[in-house]
């Protein structure tokens, strides 16, 4: 039975856990459809899909370790699929901050609420956006560039189908 | 101790991971330098490690150079005078090897014209992308299993799509044009200006390294140059949709690439080009500018003859553009294109030996009958000359034909193209005008 109510210490703070089948096969299909989609409607990749499960996860188990292992390990899968050009790491690395920050989060605010899940997806969206391009262009001077009003607005989009996203994702829930 | 760990445990573990993922980028990353690329982990070791070398032997060669520059110079005059010597020497030398370089590039231009037809196509279904908004990288349904191999052009029929970079079993990667990390050698196909096709993190594709006082117009179309080795020469690209003043004297020229590449479903992947010489066979002795006016793409026939009418041959040998070889292979020079109006007359005269001094081994198409040469400056070819094969007198001497009335020859008085790929703009007009230089 999920949680309900205001979270003052840790030890209201309700821990979910999941099915082995939903650990390994969510973010499988979260990458897929992400490869997928964007194959056909080129301007959907600025949706991530994958980013939004290490959230998920990481809110919902409230262990920084997991979550750190966890996004680690679907950044490194999202790392794979982005050709030569594209290191293995940088959305391994991204995604295990996000991870961590988000399970530190998860400890101390209620993440069950849409409201409060639109502006941390928007947050983290954010902070997804700016350890990528401190990774790309900062440590590995790779040509990228820049864009505020680019972040904005896929962090409203990421926002507001995030919410869908965890709402759908809720039902694989185990208390 | 214990208690340290145990507190900052999620923040260790958290440093693990992502000092693990950082090492691990640095070991695969690679930074272009002077003699290659180098791994990132080398750069950021060396980084580290040099530092204290610099100093240690700056310091060394500090007490060196004040011993050996200020305390111990026994014999520096007389190796002052052997290496003035040996100066002189290798300035000589070096004079002389220029000149043997000069040559072997024009020996080299001349015998390695190579023209890129493709062979063989594959096609191929679009499967998937990264799913990044960084990397544009698309997947396909062919592997090594089809024949695919890295490094392959994929074109559709409007357009180039791209590169393969990475191929498996059953399945291919990908780099498309408007990738920021790929590169196309591209050209202008009116002006034949050329440069990189480069792509841009926001999917654009900008065409760069052209000087900012060219003139490019939007619209006009880009073809592949073929100076990849990637794609064959001539494929569409796509056209010039702004034009616009960059940086460093270079203009800023973004192009609409002519495959859709954000809605690609089948794509064709070239397995084969095949590399020909041009055919010389038959037709003698040809002049390098013979040959590159023969390698204009999408150039008519008639102009490209018009082009290179005015080289000079040497005895026995003619102008032997496109499309005019069935025309002159007979050894009697024929006109090819008529007079323009009433009252010019034909410039195309009967062909008669010419000394061999009279022909110039020049890769610029430059009359050398006398009339002609003597009295024009070289200019840009801006307008078509008809075609002439025109022979020196025996003699030796920049002297017209003997065929040839000075009344006749006024009109053919065209000024010769200087580059070897000029291209002409118009059609033949009515009456010769003064040549315009343009810009380029």
């Amino acid at each position: 039975m999920p949680f309900r109510g205001s979270y003052t210490s840790r030890e209201q703070v309700a821990v979910y856990e999941f099915n082995l089948l939903v650990v390994v096969f969510v973010p499988l299909v979260a990458i897929l459809v992400q490869s997928f989609v964007s194959a056909k409607l080129r301007w959907l990749a600025i949706i991530d899909l994958p980013m939004m499960v290490v959230i998920f996860f990481a809110v919902a188990r409230r262990n920084p370790i997991s979550g750190c292992i966890t996004g680690a390990i679907i950044g490194l899968l999202q790392d794979s699929l982005g050709g030569p050009a594209h290191p293995i790491g940088m959305y391994g690395i991204t995604d295990t901050i996000i991870g961590y920050a988000a399970s530190s989060i998860g400890m101390k605010i209620d993440v069950e609420n849409p409201g409060t899940r639109f502006l941390m997806t928007y947050v983290f969206l954010v902070v997804h956006e700016a350890v990528y391009f401190g990774v790309g262009h900062g440590l590995l001077r790779q040509p990228l560039q820049w864009s505020w009003s680019h972040v904005a607005i896929a962090g409203l989009a990421n926002a507001i189908v995030g919410v869908f996203v965890y709402q759908f994702l809720d039902r694989f829930k185990q208390s | 101790m214990e208690t340290i760990l145990g507190r900052y445990k999620n923040l260790i573990v958290l440093a693990v991971i992502l000092f693990a993922q950082i090492i691990a980028l640095a070991v695969q990353v690679r930074r272009p330098g002077q003699d290659g690329e180098t791994r990132l982990i080398r750069v950021w070791a060396i980084g580290i490690v040099t530092p204290f070398e610099k100093a240690v032997v700056h310091t060394q060669n500090w007490f060196h150079d004040k011993w050996t520059g200020y305390l111990y110079l026994r014999g520096v005059r007389n190796e002052n005078a052997q290496l003035r010597a040996e100066i002189e020497r290798m300035n000589l030398e070096q004079a002389r090897v220029n000149e043997d370089a000069k040559m072997a590039r024009r020996i080299q231009t001349l015998l390695a014209f190579k023209e890129q037809y493709v062979e063989s196509t594959i096609a191929a279904q679009v499967i998937g992308t990264s799913g990044s908004e960084q990397s544009r990288v698309l997947y396909i349904d062919k592997g090594s299993d089809d024949g695919i191999k890295p490094d392959m052009a994929v074109i559709t029929p409007t357009g180039i799509v791209g590169k393969v970079v990475q191929v498996s079993r059953g399945s291919a990667q990908v780099l498309p044009i408007n990738d920021q990390l790929s590169g196309v050698g591209a050209a202008l196909k009116d002006s034949r200006l050329q440069g990189i096709l480069k792509g841009a993190p926001n999917g654009t594709t900008t065409l760069q390294y052209i000087m900012s006082d060219e003139p490019v117009k939007p619209g006009e179309q880009v073809i592949t140059s073929g100076g990849d080795r990637i794609f064959p020469k001539g494929l569409p690209v796509g056209s010039v949709a702004s034009v616009e003043p960059g940086k460093d004297l270079f203009l800023n020229i973004r192009v609409i690439p002519s495959s859709r590449l954000d809605k690609l479903e089948e794509v064709l992947v070239i397995t084969k080009v095949d590399y020909k010489l041009p055919d010389t066979k038959d037709l003698g002795p040809i002049r390098a500018s013979d040959i590159l006016s023969e390698r204009l793409p999408g150039l008519p026939a008639s102009q490209g003859v018009e082009a290179a009418g005015n080289a000079i041959t040497q005895p026995g040998a003619l102008n032997t553009p496109a499309g005019t070889a069935a025309s002159t292979r007979s050894g009697t020079a024929r006109p090819t294109t008529p007079p323009a109006t009433p009252g010019q007359t034909p410039t195309t005269r009967p062909a008669t030996p010419a000394t061999a001094g009279a022909a110039k081994p020049s890769m610029t198409a430059t009359p050398t009958t006398g009339a002609t040469s003597t009295t024009k400056p070289a200019v840009t070819l801006t307008q078509p000359v008809p075609r002439k094969p025109v022979t020196a007198p025996p003699n030796g001497a920049n002297q017209p034909a003997t065929t040839q009335s000075p009344t006749t020859e006024a009109p053919a008085r065209k000024p010769p193209a200087t580059a070897p790929n000029a291209v002409p703009q118009e059609p033949p007009a009515a009456q010769p005008q003064p040549s315009e230089v343009p810009p380029r």
